[in-house]
Order: C-alpha cells, then sequence, then structure tokens
C-alpha cells in the first residue's frame, strides 16, 4: 500500500438493500469516486447535497456515500428531501468505517483514482471552489 | 435417592461449567477492555484540544475506541493498529512516536548534544590540567 491509499480491504452493508459486500469489489470499473461521509442529523450536509447533486450531474465519478452514525428511516428521508447523488451508499453505524478511510467526522469527502489514492481529501462541507477542482481532475 | 443424587451432581457439574465458562469471558473482556485503554491513553484526539482518545467522548474518539476494539477481536497486536492508524493519520496521531526515520533526530538530538556538552566540558577541564 503506498502512502496515499486508502485502505479498502472491509465489509461494508448497503443502506437501501442491506446487501454486505467487500469495499474492494465497490471501487471498479471507474478512473475516479468520490466518497462522502454524511449523516442526516449533519447541517452542514445538508448545505452540501446541491453540490454533490451538481457532480453526479456533471462528471464520470461513481458517487459513493457513507452514512456515518445515523438511522435507515431518517437517512431515507434525507435523501428524499434533499436528493440521491449517490451511486451507492454504505451504513457506518458504529463510525469505524470512517476511521478506515482516515476520516475525523461528517461531513468528509475523499476523490480517489482508480488504484485507491486519496486525489484530494476534504475536511468540511463542498464548496464551489472544491466543485470546481474536482470537476476539472475527473473530467481530464 | 440413587436418581437424585445423580440429578444433584449433574446440576452441581452444569454449574461448575458455567461459572467457569462466564469467569473466563468476563476475564477475557477484562484483558481487551484494559489494551484498548493502554492503546487510547497513547492516542491524540485530533479533534480535541490536548485529550487524549482515551479522556475523550467526542464522535471522533468514540468510534476510534470501537475501532480499536473490533481490531482487537480481529487478533490485531498492538503495533499493527499503531502502524495502520499513523498510516491514516500521521505520526501526530501517536503521544510516543517511536523510533523511525522521520523521528531518527528527535530521539538523537538530546542525547547527541549531551555528548557534545559532555566533550566541551571534558576538553575544558582538561586543557585547565595541561595548562597549570
Amino acid at each position: 500500500m503506498s502512502e496515499n491509499q486508502i485502505f479498502t480491504d472491509f465489509e461494508v452493508v448497503g443502506l437501501i438493500e442491506e446487501k454486505q459486500i467487500n469495499f474492494n469489489e465497490v471501487l471498479t470499473g471507474k478512473n475516479f469516486y468520490l466518497i462522502n461521509i454524511w449523516s442526516s442529523w449533519c447541517e452542514p450536509c445538508k448545505d452540501e447535497s446541491e453540490y454533490l447533486l451538481e457532480l453526479k450531474k456533471n462528471t464520470p465519478v461513481m458517487m459513493i456515500g457513507i452514512n456515518y452514525k445515523d438511522n435507515k428511516k431518517n437517512a431515507l428521508n434525507f435523501l428524499k428531501l434533499y436528493g440521491n447523488p449517490f451511486d451507492q451508499i454504505f451504513i457506518d453505524k458504529q463510525g469505524t468505517i470512517s476511521i478506515n478511510f482516515g476520516a475525523y467526522g461528517v461531513p468528509e469527502t475523499f476523490l480517489i483514482n482508480e488504484e485507491n489514492e486519496v486525489l484530494k481529501k476534504y475536511i468540511g462541507p463542498l464548496n464551489d471552489e472544491d466543485v470546481y477542482e474536482i470537476k476539472n481532475i475527473s473530467n481530464n | 435417592m440413587k436418581s437424585k443424587i445423580f440429578l444433584t451432581i449433574k446440576i452441581l457439574i452444569i454449574f461448575i461449567l458455567i461459572s467457569f465458562n462466564l469467569k473466563n469471558i468476563a476475564m477475557a473482556s477484562t484483558f481487551s477492555e484494559e489494551q484498548t485503554i493502554n492503546i487510547t491513553k497513547n492516542l491524540r484526539c485530533l479533534i480535541c484540544q490536548g485529550q487524549t482518545i482515551h479522556e475523550s467522548n467526542s464522535d471522533f474518539a468514540e468510534s476510534m475506541k470501537k475501532y480499536i476494539k473490533g481490531e482487537l477481536e480481529n487478533g490485531k497486536t498492538n503495533d499493527e493498529i499503531f502502524s495502520s492508524l499513523i498510516e491514516k493519520y500521521g505520526q501526530w496521531i501517536v503521544y510516543d512516536p517511536g523510533i523511525s526515520k522521520n523521528t531518527l533526530l528527535l530521539w538523537t538530538l538530546p542525547l547527541l548534544l549531551f555528548l557534545i556538552g559532555g566533550a566541551i566540558i571534558a576538553n575544558r577541564i582538561f586543557k585547565k590540567d595541561y595548562e597549570n
């Protein structure tokens, strides 16, 4: 594992289908992946959702949501209310999956490439500049 | 009468086995708890001010405690846990940084300064003796 690579060999459970899968299998077939740690109780996550929807619409990045210390009902309501920008969502009930990524809390976003190297790490909610940067990296 | 004695013996054996097992489980969890505390006392809470993971009740610290417990249950050693956390969060997460190429100067500098200081003092003493 190189210095910039994230650890991906662990099991995750989907929020919607509740199916267990190794996270390595999730990271296949795309050049870029955006991992966003979010929660329905996280206020900045509400502001961030419009930026994530924009990235979903205008980039080829695979959007992966990690639902942090939340409950399913609230999480699904949040997605209904603010839109669902994610291709896949996994639950992190204990907050330990986020530790695997080297995260500090919510919201936090990682842009990684096909070699699982972290290209960019955004602590806190995304903003216009971050979206511009992600678009630039992923569309070139 | 005989069947009553047998029944009593059976109940006693079951009781002893259960209590022995419970004691083992309790000892195992205490051991793991102690190990978790030892590890978390040497980890910095990165979102707190001057607190260890052990002292902090922040969301980050709570997740970290659960993560460490999980890693211990999976058979990871203290060193393996420390090095995987250093990989994820950097050397700053540990209070006791250990000897590595990045911290070699930190560890050897006090010894070097002591040796240089000692050499200067010895040099002055011998010089004085020689002059006298």
